[in-house]
């Protein structure tokens, strides 16, 4: 349903995507994972046709959407990371102007709201002025705002940044039933449970670039047996942390061996069985390494991330937090 | 969120939904929506029209009264201050009005909300500017109109059939030329404290650099050449001669330095620089927009 190919897209000095390779297949839920500053909201506003790459093509089934923007605006629904409202009208007010600016008739939008409020239980307070919404009450008219025209496509960023628990499991079984309808959704998020609930398939993205992509289950697998984090020390020394990987890295049976500095030298890696464990205890006592602690898990989500880019997610998130200027890229975000 | 059913928002396409109308009639419909939502938030948020109309009026009174002892032979034909400020008074209503024009605009930009207007599969996406257009030009309409009414009502005349289309097709022009360029402004500035900016430096200075307030014989021959060359000079003489009477195309309005200068060419000289504003920031609008 959806193919970008080679995209680039550069704001001055700063790549946010470097050739951009993505294939979103249709009727199902598909995840962007990456923690900010990855390149997703990048990806998704020149899908919606927000932003122009540099470089690369972008098709929304048949249509080129660089060369047939308003064919694709009509097949899409886009749910901005911030939800977008006049705080001066209500969110039925918002709602006929999105139905007129979507072409529709009249009694059309009229129906149509009257069917999405009752929905995505928004009829107590559609008629308030969107000023006075709750973060929830702005994701669901924003929401019904993508909906409105029924597109074949749904494209949420960051659909659940800023809610409660409970808002957020609300929004997310009222994505599945879309999905269940014949919806395509492509959502960017860089919550892991998020994406591990909903995705039916997800792309891993890292500065700009793709670094993985497929089925979760089927990245998760590829990882192959336990996913064990050591830690010699509370605080490791890189000299012990650096044999400590050498020996790992001649054993046979484990594999993907990393050193996470953000997390004081812990090495991850994976074994191919639970015995090997007990194996590699011994050794690491042979060679005068100690044991501060020694985990075992099945591989997760922030597993294939960690061994893609040596990081876990939460340390990129963090990484980029310290670099990132919000206020120059709000700039970058202004047409 | 609670209370969400399960029963999400079908997305099964009815194309019978859609209007169906030609390319013409959707950007009709995309434009009038626009422009009603501008409407909307006037009728929830009066002051742009109250303020638009207070600030004026608070200029006809205190020029009025602190000139109102002007020595004879100060202003052209015996007028009264009042008088001969009232013309000043009306377009300095309207140009204020379309220096404004920018802000909506902006405020959309910086919000985040023209983006979400730009998913939108408009037909034009210069209807989101036509709507600025028509609103701000109905808004001066109404301002300016206020101000004739008090204008009259302070015994200072009223423009007559003919008069009164002058006075339209005067301000009208200003309106289109100031409105383009301070559209121009809000899609080219970074952040609607320059646009506030640009609309704070620009103001005053046209209106004292023109003939609203004194006629160019009082002025230095430095500013009677400024104030003869600014294009709010062009919009106020006509409307002032007709005030005075009932003047044709070719009635003298304007004795600039450079020479004289007939109504006709005022209305010509409003009309190529909206022209002129207009093409100057299509380029930019198309940048933005397209």
């Amino acid at each position: 349903m959806i193919r970008l190919e080679g995209v680039r897209k550069s704001y001055g000095a700063v790549q946010a995507l470097a050739g951009l390779d993505l294939h979103v297949p249709s009727g199902c839920i598909y995840g962007l994972l990456g923690p900010n500053g990855a390149g997703k909201t990048t990806a998704l506003r020149i899908l919606c046709t927000l932003l122009a790459p540099d470089a690369g093509r972008v098709w929304l089934d048949d249509i080129d959407v660089l060369a047939e923007p308003r064919l694709a605006r009509r097949r899409l629904g886009y749910v901005a990371q911030d939800a977008a409202l006049d705080k001066i009208l209500s969110g039925r007010e918002m709602l006929h102007l999105h139905g007129a600016l979507y072409h529709l008739r009249r009694d059309a939008i009229r129906r149509r709201v009257v069917e999405l409020a009752a929905q995505l239980d928004m009829d107590p307070w559609l008629d308030r002025p969107c000023g006075a919404y709750s973060g929830g009450m702005r994701r669901r008219l924003d929401l019904a705002t993508g909906l409105l025209h029924r597109p074949p496509l749904l494209v949420l960023d960051e659909p659940t940044a800023g809610l409660d628990v409970e808002s957020r499991y609300a929004l997310w079984a009222v994505l599945r039933q879309l999905k269940a309808d014949g919806t395509t959704i492509l959502l960017s998020s860089h919550h892991l449970e998020e994406v591990n609930a909903l995705a039916d398939e997800l792309a891993i993205l890292d500065q700009g670039a793709l670094i993985a992509a497929g089925p979760p289950s089927h990245l998760k697998a590829a990882l192959g047996g336990e996913r064990i984090t050591l830690k010699l020390r509370e605080f490791t020394s890189d000299g012990e942390a650096s044999r400590a990987l050498a020996l790992l890295q001649q054993q046979a049976g484990v594999s993907q061996p990393v050193v996470n500095r953000a997390q004081g030298n812990a090495i991850s890696f994976f074994a191919r069985d639970a015995k090997l464990v007990e194996v590699l205890r011994q050794q690491l006592q042979d060679h005068g390494l100690p044991i501060f602690c020694l985990s075992q898990s099945q591989p997760s989500l922030d597993d294939v991330y960690l061994q893609a880019t040596g990081r876990t997610l939460m340390d990129a998130e963090l990484a980029m937090a310290a670099t990132r200027d919000t206020k120059a890229e709000q700039k970058a975000a202004m047409r | 969120m609670t209370g969400l059913t399960a029963n999400a928002p079908s997305a099964a396409p009815r194309p019978s939904e859609d209007s169906g109308a030609p390319a013409w009639g959707e950007v009709l419909q995309e434009t009038l929506a626009l422009t009603g939502r501008l409407f909307l938030q006037l009728q929830r948020r009066p002051t742009t029209l109250v303020a638009g109309v207070l600030q004026p009026l608070i200029w006809l009174v205190l020029f009025g009264a602190l000139f109102q002892r002007a020595p004879e032979g100060l202003l052209p034909g015996g007028l009264s201050y009042g008088h001969f400020l009232s013309a000043g008074i009306i377009v300095f209503t309207a140009f204020s009005g379309a220096l404004n024009a920018g802000l909506p605009v902006m405020f959309d930009r910086e919000f985040g909300f023209l983006n979400r207007l730009l998913v939108a599969p408009l037909r034009s996406r210069y209807s989101i500017v036509l709507a600025s257009v028509l609103y701000i030009t109905s808004l001066s309409g109404v301002q300016s109109l206020a101000m004739m009414a008090t204008v009259a009502a302070m015994g200072n005349g009223w423009p007559g059939g003919a008069g009164l289309v002058v006075v339209a097709m005067v301000l009208l022009l200003l309106v289109l030329a100031v409105t383009g360029l301070s559209l121009g402004l809000a899609f080219a500035l970074p952040g609607h404290i320059e646009l506030l900016a640009v609309i704070f430096v620009a103001n005053l200075p046209l209106l004292f650099a023109s003939t609203a307030l004194a006629p160019l014989s009082f002025m230095p021959p430095w500013l009677a050449w400024l104030a003869a060359l600014n294009p709010l000079s062009f919009a106020i003489e006509p409307i002032r001669a007709v005030y005075n009477g009932s003047p044709s195309w070719s009635t003298v309005v304007l004795e600039a330095p450079y020479g004289s200068v007939t109504m006709g060419v005022c209305l010509l000289v409003l009309a190529g620089l909206a022209g002129l504003l207009v093409l100057a920031i299509r380029p930019l609008l198309r940048r933005k927009l397209g």
